[in-house]
C-alpha cells in the first residue's frame, strides 16, 4: 500500500531553525549573509502605499467632469500639503473663487476627466520586519527579506492566539497535568512566558494580563473561556493578530489535556532562558501553527541541518492521539494492519494498534493519530 | 476532442486530499475500476501538489493490483503516461482542483442587485469564491472600498456595470477605485493581478486608459448587455483562463501538473486537457444530469471548508451556484457552530450534552481537521452539525437563485395589485425532481439511511422528490471528464457515482397534533400494497430497491400539498433506492431563527428537551439512521 503522510508536531531539544522573514511587498534588505541578529534587530524594511483620499472635486465645485482639469491647481503625481488648493474656480471677473482645499499632507495621484474624481495618497507607512529569533542571517532574498538560522529548543503548538513576543520562561506548576490557577500568578511573572499544565481558565489569563506577563503555554483551555477571552467565537482558524494584552500557545488542544510530558521537560529545562514564540494559527492552505523557539549556543559550522526526512508511520513511532477516546494520550505504534476496520462509529477506516503509556494497548483510525517529531 | 477512450484516471486536488479514480471501458461501456486517495501536498514540506497526485496514483496502481486484475502501471518517469501502451498508461489524464485554497475573487457593478447579482453569478458558476461584491449604491465610501480591495487581496477582480449604450461615469468611477487601492494578487510578487472587464462597451477605453497600466486588464463581452439578459458565458470562460494561467500556475508543482493533463484525440495527437476548478466541474455534472434527464435539481458538496449549492431550475433550466466560504465540516466546522448557535445544533441531538463539552469538540475538529468520529456520539454530533451548515448553505442559495432584478415582467390583471416584484427565488422545492449530496460526510456516512436523513432534515424537499448522493465523493472528477467525455462521464455517474437513496413523500402543510397528514396506498413490487392514514409527525420507511418502482396514490389532507393544491390527491410512481420509500409527515412549518432574525423553515420539532429527544430517536428509528443500542 501507498505510505501517507501523517501530520506532526515537531516536539524537540535541539533542532537547526530556518526562519524567513519577509516583507509584505517588496523593500530594502538592511542586514547581510552572515550578520549576527537578536530577536529585536531590524532586517528589512519598506514602505506601504500609503491610504487614498478621494474627493470629487466636479461635485465640490459644480462644474461638468470635463472641466476639472483644467481647475485643479496640481498636476497628477505633484506633491501637496493639507489645506493647500487643490482646485479652484472663479467667477465674475475673478471677484468670487470657489477652492477645494487638500484634506490631507501627500501627492495627487489621480484625475478624472469622466468621473471628476481625484484621488489624493497620504505619504508611505514605513514598515520594519524584525528578526523575531537570535541567529545568524543565513540568506538574503534581494528586496523580499531574510532568511535566520539558529540552533534551538523547539515546541510546536497546535492552536494559538496572539503576535510575536520574547520573553523568558518561567514554569508555574508541579506537572504538566496540572491546571494553571490565579493564585500561581504574581509579580515575578511580568514579561515572562508562563508555562502551565492541562488548563487555564480565565481568571488565571486576566491575572496573567493583568501582571504584564508577555506568553502563556498550555495544554489546554476551555472554548468558552477563549470566547470570552476574545470577545467573539472564533469561525475559522486564522489568528495571530488579536490584541488581548497575552499571547496564548495550547500545546494539545481544547479542554483539559495533559501537556505532552515531553513538551513540559524541555519547557522545565530551558526555564529562564530567553525565548520566542507566536500564536499565529492558519489551518487551512498554507498550514501555520504556534511556535515556541528557545535558542541555544552554537558553532557556525553546526548551522548545517540535514534535509527533512518525511516519514510515515513506524511500528515504534511515538505518536498523539488526538480523537476521542484516549484524546491527548501518548503512544507508541505497535502495529500498522493494512485491512479495514469498523469502528464503533460503524466507520470503516485504516487502523493502527499503540501502547499507550499505562501499557493498554488501543486500536485507534490512523487519521486520529499525529506524529510526534523530534 | 478526444477519441474513444480506453482508460481514463482523473484527479481531484482537495484543499486536503487528493483523489484518483481509474476508469475503463468494458465492453462498450465505462465503469470505475478503482479510487485511491493521498494527503494533497501543496504545503511544507513537499511544496508540490504532484507528489500528492502521484501518491494517489500509486494507491490506485495498489488496488488494481489486490483486485486480482492485470497489473496495471500508470506512471512512468514519476508522470502519467499518456496514451495507453498495451496496459501501461492511460488515454487520458484529467484533473480538477481546489487547492491552495481554490480561486478567490472579487467583483464589482454599479447597481449591486443587478450588474453586482450577475457579475457574482459568472464568478460562482465559474467555481471562485467571491469574497465581496463593490457596486456604486453598495452605501461604503470610496476610502472604504478601497481598503476593502487592499484588506482581501483577490486572486482576480470581475469589474461589469451598465448595459450596453447606459452609464459611463459609474463604471469609470469603479475602476478608479480598483486602481487605488493597487491590489496586489495573494500569490506571487511577480505578476500583475487580472482585471476583467466585462460591462458597458462604451466604456472600455476609459476604462483601459485608468486601469491598463496597473492591472493585467482583459476586456470581454458584457455580461448583462441588456436589462433582460445575461451573457454569463464569455467573462466565465475569461475566468476559468486567468485561472489556470494566473492563480493555479502560481501554486507549487501546477505547472508541471498542467503539464500531464492530455487525452488523446481523434487524430492520435495528444492534445492538453485544461484543469478545471473542482466547484466549477461538479457545476458542469449537475448540469449535464439536469440536461440529460430535462429534470429540476438540487445538489450539494460539503466539504472541509466550503459548502457549495447548485440548482437547475425552471423550463430554461437556469443554472445556479452558491458558495458558502465559511460553512464545512473542517476547517470551517466552528463557523458553523459561531452562525447557526449551539441551540441550532443540540435540537438535531438525540441525546444530552454539555455545551461546553460539544463546544471543545468542535474546536477540536477544527484545529486538527482531518480527524475521523471513533465514538458513536461523535458521529452522530458531527452529523448534527453537517444538518446545520446545509441548511444554512441552502438558506444562502434561495436568496441569490433569484430571477433577473431590475426587469419588468408581464402580469397578469389579478398580480397587479400585489405588485409582485421581479428578484423572486427561482428555488421551488415542490416541484424539484432530484436532490444529490456529495463531500465527505454525506458520501462517507456509515449507514446511507444518515444522509438520506441529513439531506430531509436539512432541505425539507416537498412533495415527491428523489434522494440521490455521490457514492464516494467523485463528482469533480466526472464533471471534469464531462469536458472531454460526456459519454464517460455520464456513464460513470449513473452506474457507479450515484447512489439512489430512494424517494421522499412529504406533504406541505402546517404541523397540526393528532390530525391526519395524509392518506398513502402505495402498491409495492411485491404485489403487497401499503394503506394508511399517517398523522402529522411521523416517518415510514418501506423497503423500495434500486431500480424498483411503485404505484403511489397519495392524499394529502388537514390543508396540506403534494403540489397540486390543498388536499388535493396525486396518483405518481415513486422510485426506491438503498434506503427505500420515506413518507415524511413532520410538516414544513416556519419558526424563528434569533441569530438569523428571519423566519426560517423546519421540521416540526418539539421545543420541550425530553419531548425532542424522544421525538429525534423516533424518527431516527423508523428510518433506522442508526443501530438501536446507539438510541436506547
Amino acid at each position: 500500500m501507498a505510505q501517507a503522510y501523517t501530520p506532526g508536531l515537531t516536539i524537540t531539544k535541539s533542532i537547526i531553525l530556518r526562519k524567513d522573514r519577509i516583507l509584505p511587498l517588496k523593500g530594502d534588505v538592511i542586514v547581510k549573509i552572515g550578520d549576527k541578529v537578536t530577536a529585536d534587530d531590524n532586517v528589512a524594511k519598506t514602505d506601504l502605499p500609503g491610504d487614498v483620499i478621494p474627493i470629487n472635486i466636479a461635485n465640490k465645485l459644480g462644474i461638468p467632469p470635463t472641466d476639472v482639469l483644467s481647475k485643479m491647481q496640481k498636476k497628477e503625481g505633484e506633491k501637496i500639503k493639507k489645506d493647500e488648493p487643490l482646485a479652484m474656480t472663479t467667477s465674475m471677473f475673478g471677484l468670487f473663487k470657489s477652492i477645494v482645499k487638500s484634506p490631507i499632507t501627500g501627492k495627487v495621484e489621480n484625475i478624472s476627466s469622466i468621473t471628476g474624481q481625484v484621488l489624493l495618497r497620504e505619504p508611505p507607512v514605513p514598515i520594519n520586519v524584525k528578526a523575531f529569533i537570535d541567529g545568524v542571517v543565513s540568506k538574503v532574498y534581494e528586496n523580499e527579506g531574510v532568511q535566520i538560522e539558529n540552533k534551538s529548543a523547539y515546541i510546536q503548538g497546535i492552536f494559538g492566539v496572539g503576535g510575536e513576543i520574547t520573553g523568558e520562561i518561567k514554569v508555574l506548576v508541579d506537572g504538566p497535568d496540572a491546571e494553571l490557577l490565579p493564585e500561581q500568578i504574581d509579580t515575578s511573572c511580568k514579561d515572562k512566558i508562563i508555562v502551565g499544565g492541562s488548563l487555564i481558565r480565565l481568571p488565571a489569563i486576566k491575572k496573567a494580563i493583568q501582571v504584564n506577563a508577555k506568553g502563556i503555554v498550555v495544554g489546554g483551555i476551555d472554548d468558552q473561556d477563549l470566547k470570552d477571552l476574545l470577545g467573539f467565537d472564533i469561525g475559522v482558524a486564522i489568528t495571530g493578530h488579536e490584541e488581548i494584552g497575552v499571547t496564548l500557545v495550547l500545546t494539545e488542544g481544547f479542554g483539559p489535556i495533559k501537556m505532552a510530558a515531553k513538551t513540559y521537560e524541555i519547557l522545565k529545562e530551558f526555564e529562564g532562558y530567553k525565548t520566542s514564540m507566536h500564536g499565529k494559527t492558519q489551518i487551512r492552505a498554507g498550514v501555520m501553527r504556534p511556535e515556541i523557539i528557545i535558542p541555544i549556543p552554537f558553532k557556525e559550522d553546526e548551522l548545517k541541518a540535514k534535509e527533512k526526512q518525511i516519514t510515515g508511520l513506524k511500528i515504534g513511532s511515538v505518536i498523539r492521539i488526538i480523537r476521542e477516546p484516549h484524546f491527548g494520550e501518548i503512544c507508541t505504534v505497535t502495529a500498522l494492519p493494512e485491512e479495514l476496520v469498523v469502528v464503533e462509529s460503524e466507520t470503516k477506516v485504516r487502523v493502527l494498534k499503540a501502547k499507550m503509556e499505562d501499557g493498554v494497548e488501543v486500536t485507534v483510525p490512523r487519521a486520529n493519530v499525529e506524529a510526534i517529531e523530534d | 476532442m478526444a477519441k474513444d477512450l480506453r482508460s481514463i484516471l482523473a484527479t481531484d486536488c482537495g484543499s486536503t486530499t487528493t483523489k484518483a479514480i481509474l476508469i475503463k471501458k468494458i465492453k462498450d461501456e465505462y465503469r470505475l475500476i478503482v479510487r485511491g486517495e493521498a494527503p494533497t501536498t501543496v504545503e511544507a514540506p513537499f511544496d508540490d501538489v504532484t507528489k500528492g497526485v502521484l501518491n494517489a496514483v500509486e494507491e490506485v496502481e495498489d488496488l488494481v493490483h489486490i483486485r486480482g486484475e492485470q497489473e496495471r502501471a500508470i506512471i512512468k518517469d514519476e508522470t502519467i503516461e499518456v496514451p495507453q501502451d498495451g496496459e501501461k498508461g492511460v488515454d487520458a489524464y484529467v484533473s480538477t482542483s481546489s487547492a491552495g485554497g481554490g480561486l478567490q475573487m472579487m467583483v464589482a457593478g454599479v447597481v449591486k442587485s443587478m450588474t453586482g447579482e450577475s457579475a457574482e453569478r459568472a464568478a460562482l458558476g465559474a467555481g471562485a469564491i467571491v469574497m465581496d461584491v463593490l457596486a456604486s449604491n453598495d452605501k461604503r465610501l470610496p476610502h472604504q472600498r478601497i481598503e476593502r480591495i487592499r484588506h482581501l487581496r483577490p486572486d482576480m477582480i470581475l469589474l461589469s456595470g451598465g448595459i450596453d449604450g447606459g452609464t459611463t461615469k459609474h463604471v469609470v468611477e469603479l475602476a478608479e477605485i480598483i486602481a487605488a487601492a493597487d491590489p496586489k494578487p495573494r500569490l506571487g510578487s511577480e505578476y500583475k493581478l487580472p482585471v476583467i472587464y466585462a460591462g458597458n462597451k462604451d466604456a472600455r477605453d476609459a476604462v483601459r486608459d485608468t486601469l491598463g497600466n496597473k492591472v493585467d486588464l482583459i476586456i470581454t463581452d458584457n455580461i448583462r448587455p441588456v436589462l433582460e439578459r445575461e451573457n454569463l458565458g464569455p467573462a466565465r470562460d475569461k475566468i476559468h483562463d486567468l485561472f489556470m494561467e494566473h492563480v493555479m500556475a502560481q501554486a507549487p508543482g501546477y505547472k508541471k501538473l498542467m503539464s500531464w493533463t492530455r487525452a488523446e484525440t481523434d487524430s492520435g495527437n495528444i492534445e492538453e486537457v485544461p484543469i478545471m476548478p473542482t466547484p466549477g466541474a461538479v457545476g458542469n455534472i449537475m448540469q449535464t444530469i439536469a440536461k440529460i434527464e430535462n429534470i429540476e435539481v438540487v445538489g450539494v458538496d460539503i466539504g472541509g471548508a466550503t459548502t457549495d449549492v447548485f440548482s437547475v431550475f425552471t423550463e430554461a433550466q437556469v443554472f445556479n451556484r452558491t458558495v458558502s466560504a465559511n460553512l464545512g465540516m473542517s476547517y470551517s466546522i466552528s463557523n458553523v457552530l459561531a452562525s447557526t448557535g449551539i441551540k441550532n445544533i443540540l435540537r438535531w441531538v438525540p441525546f444530552d450534552i454539555p455545551e461546553s463539552q460539544l463546544r471543545n469538540m468542535i474546536k477540536n475538529k477544527m484545529i486538527r481537521p482531518t480527524t475521523i468520529p471513533f465514538l458513536a456520539e461523535e458521529l452522530m454530533l458531527e452529523q448534527a452539525i453537517a444538518k446545520e451548515a446545509l441548511r444554512l448553505a441552502f438558506e444562502q442559495h434561495k436568496e441569490f437563485a433569484v430571477t433577473l432584478k431590475g426587469t419588468q415582467r408581464e402580469r397578469e390583471i389579478s398580480e397587479a395589485f400585489s405588485q409582485s416584484t421581479s428578484g423572486e427565488t427561482i428555488v421551488n422545492m415542490m416541484s424539484l425532481d432530484i436532490l444529490v449530496g456529495s463531500g465527505g460526510v454525506l458520501s462517507h456516512a456509515p449507514r446511507r439511511n444518515q444522509s438520506a436523513m441529513m439531506l430531509i432534515d436539512a432541505f425539507l424537499p416537498e412533495g415527491v422528490t428523489r434522494l440521490a448522493v455521490d457514492s464516494i465523493f467523485m463528482m469533480p472528477q466526472l464533471g471534469v471528464l464531462a469536458s472531454i467525455s460526456e459519454k464517460a462521464a455520464t456513464e460513470v455517474f449513473e452506474k457507479d457515482c450515484l447512489i439512489h437513496l430512494g424517494t421522499c413523500i412529504a406533504p406541505k402543510g402546517k404541523y397540526k397534533q393528532g390530525k391526519i397528514a395524509l392518506h398513502a396506498t402505495i402498491e409495492l413490487p411485491d404485489g403487497e400494497v401499503f394503506e394508511q392514514n399517517i398523522p402529522f409527525g411521523e416517518i415510514v420507511k418501506l423497503k423500495l430497491g434500486v431500480g424498483e418502482e411503485a404505484k403511489a396514490t397519495l392524499k394529502p389532507m388537514s390543508g396540506c400539498d403534494l403540489g397540486l393544491g390543498k388536499n388535493a390527491e396525486i396518483e405518481t410512481t415513486v422510485t426506491g433506492g438503498v434506503v427505500g420509500l420515506i413518507i415524511d409527515t413532520r410538516g414544513r412549518e416556519t419558526y424563528f431563527d434569533e441569530k438569523l432574525n428571519k423566519e426560517t423553515m423546519t421540521a416540526h420539532i418539539p421545543q420541550d428537551n425530553a419531548m425532542r429527544v424522544e421525538a429525534l430517536k423516533k424518527w431516527m428509528r423508523a428510518l433506522e439512521v442508526y443501530p438501536e443500542e446507539w438510541l436506547s
